[in-house]
């Protein structure tokens, strides 16, 4: 299954100029490749090499490096193959491609990282409606810069005498009496 | 209230959200060619506030009604978070919560019982709070679980609610995380107590809070096309 797998990419490789290979599973491929080349790579994958499952369309938010990472996971069914492709943009400026009339499915992939990463995807149908938040004001929930807590302890009221255990402290505390405090972990 | 919260992650709590096109006021021209103002906002609610419902003249009949008023709860079938799921075995054979006279009832109309039967999101808690204004004086509501209490597993959750009794009276809280079927009976019993003694006076507390109770609400809820009280 493996090597169909690389003969695949090798096949494709130097076309899309397909970088970052991992063979993660024997079922799972990951690779990336730049946005100008994605759209044939899709269409390519679909109709010819029968991936014809968009699984999954998500995103990863590199904050550090000033990425965001798109990715598009296609299901091969008869080879039972997964080939994820990941795409990089810029995360000032984040605009994707957008996919929905390949996979009418990608329509709401891409509402969703609309308002939960602010990657916009123009001329993708009702990108800009709210798709699950109302009335959101703030960042956009699930970057990495958007705390939570710090959110939710400024929205919602808390209520007095609320206990909590972190984890660490608590086996520290019962499991190991004896390692001293702040020692090596 | 806020506590260790980094410089750089204040929220912006000054700013709105604008009210949504087909809700601001406008002209609109008619199918037989009038030119029309309207408001939907306005033009189809009454948007009066609730008023406190007086006791009784005498004691006696008040207790009398109380007694009657906790012996017929109907229950609002609003599930919400993973309580609805113990609320079906609580309606079915096996713990047949009809039994004590408890059922279940479709619309708030017909109902006077709200449970809230786990986590509440900002856009849930719109249609919790509409579904509760619509019901029928007296009426009381039940919190189910952490969730509703002080948040529960949702503790540091960007858009969920913590503490319902900041939006909605609550008469009687269940702690549990879910609490089971027979947690819900003890709970309904508690209930029922509580009306019998005079206590279950959550329409008139939210009556005279109204307006404490629609600033919180609207704290939360940017959205706000809704009238202020939705009968």
């Amino acid at each position: 299954m493996v090597s169909n797998m690389k003969k695949l990419i090798t096949r494709l490789q130097t076309r899309y100029e397909l970088t970052d290979l991992v063979y993660q599973r024997p079922d799972l491929t990951l690779a990336t490749i730049r946005k100008d080349k994605l759209r044939s790579l899709l269409i390519e994958l679909r109709d010819v090499e029968a991936f014809t499952h968009l699984t999954l369309l998500t995103a990863v938010d590199w904050m550090e490096e000033d990425l965001f990472q798109l990715t598009y996971m296609m299901t091969n069914r008869s080879a039972n193959q997964t080939l994820a492709v990941r795409v990089m943009l810029d995360r000032r400026n984040p605009v994707g491609d957008t996919i929905h009339d390949l996979w009418p499915t990608a329509e709401t992939y891409q509402r969703e990282l609309k308002e939960m990463f602010g990657i916009d995807f123009p001329s993708s149908p009702r990108v800009d409606e709210e798709f699950i938040l109302e009335g959101w004001t703030d960042l956009p929930p699930y970057r990495r810069d958007f705390d939570s807590l710090a959110y939710s302890q400024q929205t919602y009221r808390d209520r007095p005498g609320r206990q909590t255990h972190d984890p660490r402290e608590h086996m520290k505390k019962h499991l190991y009496p004896d390692t001293e405090p702040g020692g090596t972990e | 209230m806020m506590k260790h919260v980094d410089p750089n992650f204040v929220k912006n709590a000054d700013k709105e959200f604008p009210l949504r096109e087909e809700m601001r006021p406008r002209t609109v021209e008619t199918p037989d060619g009038q030119t029309i103002e309207i408001d939907p906002l306005n033009d189809y609610f009454c948007d009066a506030a609730p008023k406190v419902h007086r006791k009784s003249y005498s004691k006696i009949v008040e207790a009398f009604y109380n007694w009657a008023r906790a012996e017929s709860l109907w229950v609002l079938g609003f599930g919400t978070g993973c309580g609805a799921i113990e609320m079906r075995p609580l309606m079915t054979p096996r713990f047949d919560a009809y039994r004590y006279g408890i059922q279940w009832r479709p619309t708030p109309r017909q109902a006077n019982l709200l449970i809230v039967s786990g986590y509440l999101s900002v856009k849930t808690l719109k249609r919790v709070i509409r579904s509760y204004e619509q019901m029928q004086s007296p009426k009381y509501v039940m919190g189910l679980g952490s969730c509703t209490i002080n948040g529960g597993m949702y503790w540091d959750s960007y858009n969920t609610i913590k503490r319902l009794d900041d939006y909605l009276p609550v008469d009687v809280y269940i702690t549990g995380c879910m609490p089971r079927p027979e947690a819900l009976l003890s709970g309904f019993d508690t209930l029922k107590q509580i009306i019998k003694a005079g206590k279950g006076e959550g329409a008139n507390i939210y009556a005279e809070n109204f307006a404490q109770y629609k600033a919180n609400q609207k704290a939360v809820i940017k959205d706000w096309d809704m009238p202020d009280y939705s009968w």
